[in-house]
């Protein structure tokens, strides 16, 4: 693979460890740094990178599973609509497992509802093609890397004038519970990894308001072993330094004012609106809706449906998990009520969630 | 879920592509990305291309790593 092997050297990871070894000896306390992405979250539990790092450092992670960051509510919502006659749901496979109030898209499955796993939004439109006679309902679910597929998606579908295709919109934006994360006052975060792939589409300077209000250094970094410890090291060296300011460590693909073409993409099709994180609650302006010239394409407004009302899982530390607080071995259901087989809790659930990853691999990675 | 494929351009027609990693193709929209051409490096998404990956970026992140490693180990 491109530069993935060269990204995953051995050699050069130790030298970078004996670096960082080095450059936190100067310092007297513990440094925490939040890594926001799940795909992040993945690659340090994947590569033990938790147990390679300084005691001075620890890692912890953020709110950056869209899956796991889903309100039950919309769960319900898609489930109800799995329930109507002739639908077909579509969506992002890490979906189908997680739990509702009282069901699942896979529970529906096997009761006879129509469930599609699909690779891409663009696989949805070709259902929509492929089957005039139902309405394709496609879960759009996912941060700013994801949510200009599925604006790309919609404008196929106006283009090809389809009438039964549906979305059922969550996307969720990145900076905006960066900044509710860093204002905390409980949590105490000294730096951010920042995602790669919602910055390969936000740009580097997207970051930089946060760094303005809150003084958080933030290094864009990518997901390969050496990205990682690269990002750790240039967080520190801000840190020692006792400097704030947005470094990006991801070149090869990250852009100071990222990838306007998809921004144009992701602007025309949606709009800003406020939405609901799992854990952390209602953020101003930091979810996507369909523009008003895009509602035909909006499930939630054309296919109307009665949704049941919340039911919360009791004792799951999901939402205290997703803010970075509490560690998923503080939770009492984890490895005993909730596992991988029987999740109670989407971070169990979704391949990139933290309880699913410690789960898997031990608290700092590659022990199971 | 933002996890991206780096892939190889095979080949275009209009805004579709043909893109290949380990002898594994797989078609994706070029609708995100501008002047891509055959054999450029792409990220791949949920079957879209969404950004260009820079060869030259790519070679001076490591040697950069090489180099600070180097001085660093030599102050050692």
């Amino acid at each position: 693979m491109k530069h993935q092997q060269e990204y995953r050297d051995p050699g050069l990871a130790k030298l970078q460890l004996q670096a960082l070894n080095q450059v936190v000896s100067e310092f007297d306390g513990v440094m925490t740094f939040m890594e926001v992405c799940g795909t992040h979250t993945m690659a340090i539990y994947q590569n033990g990178i938790r147990s390679l790092l300084p005691d001075k450092i620890r890692l912890i992670s953020g709110p950056g599973c869209p899956v796991c960051v889903t309100p039950v509510g919309y769960v319900d919502h898609a489930v109800a609509l799995s329930r109507r006659p002739d639908t077909i749901v579509a969506t992002f496979g890490d979906m189908v497992r997680v739990p509702g109030s009282s069901s699942s898209l896979l529970k529906e499955q096997a009761a006879g509802a129509t469930i599609k796993i699909v690779y891409s939004p663009l696989d949805a439109v070709k259902l929509a093609e492929k089957h005039p006679e139902s309405d394709i309902v496609f879960l759009g679910v996912g941060f700013e890397t994801t949510a200009p597929t599925v604006a790309g998606a919609v404008l196929t579908a106006e283009q090809i004038k389809l009438e039964n295709f549906y979305v059922l919109c969550s996307h969720k934006t990145m900076p905006g519970p960066m900044s509710v994360l860093a204002g905390d006052p409980e949590l105490k975060v000294d730096g951010y990894l920042c995602p790669a792939h919602v910055s390969a589409i936000i740009g580097a300077n997207a970051y930089q308001p946060l760094v303005d209000t809150y003084k958080i250094p933030c290094v864009v970094t990518g997901f390969e072993p050496l990205d990682v410890l690269q990002g750790v090291l240039m967080l520190t060296r801000q840190v020692i330094a006792k400097l704030a300011k947005v470094e990006t460590q991801y070149r090869r693909v990250v852009k100071p004012e990222g990838n306007r073409k998809a921004q144009a993409l992701l602007n025309q099709v949606f709009e800003p609106c406020n939405a609901r994180w799992r854990g952390i609650g209602d953020i101003p302006e930091s979810g996507l809706q369909l523009r008003p010239e895009f509602s035909h394409f909006d499930a939630a407004l054309q296919l109307p449906i009665e949704v049941e009302d919340v039911v919360e899982h009791q004792g799951c530390l999901c939402g205290e998990i997703l803010k970075g607080k509490v560690r998923p071995a503080d939770c009492r259901l984890f490895r005993t009520a909730c596992t991988p087989e029987n999740p109670v809790g989407a971070c169990m659930v979704s391949s990139e969630g933290t309880c699913a990853a410690e789960y898997k691999y031990g608290i700092s990675g590659q022990q199971a | 879920m933002c996890l991206g494929i780096p892939m190889q351009v095979k080949t275009i027609a209009e805004e579709m592509a043909v893109c290949e990693i380990d002898g594994v193709r797989r078609e994706a929209s070029l609708m995100m990305i501008e002047d891509v051409k055959v054999g450029d490096y792409v990220l791949i998404h949920a079957g879209f291309a969404i950004e260009k990956i820079d060869e030259n970026e790519a070679h001076l992140t490591l040697k950069a790593l090489r180099e600070a490693l180097d001085m660093g180990l030599v102050a050692e």
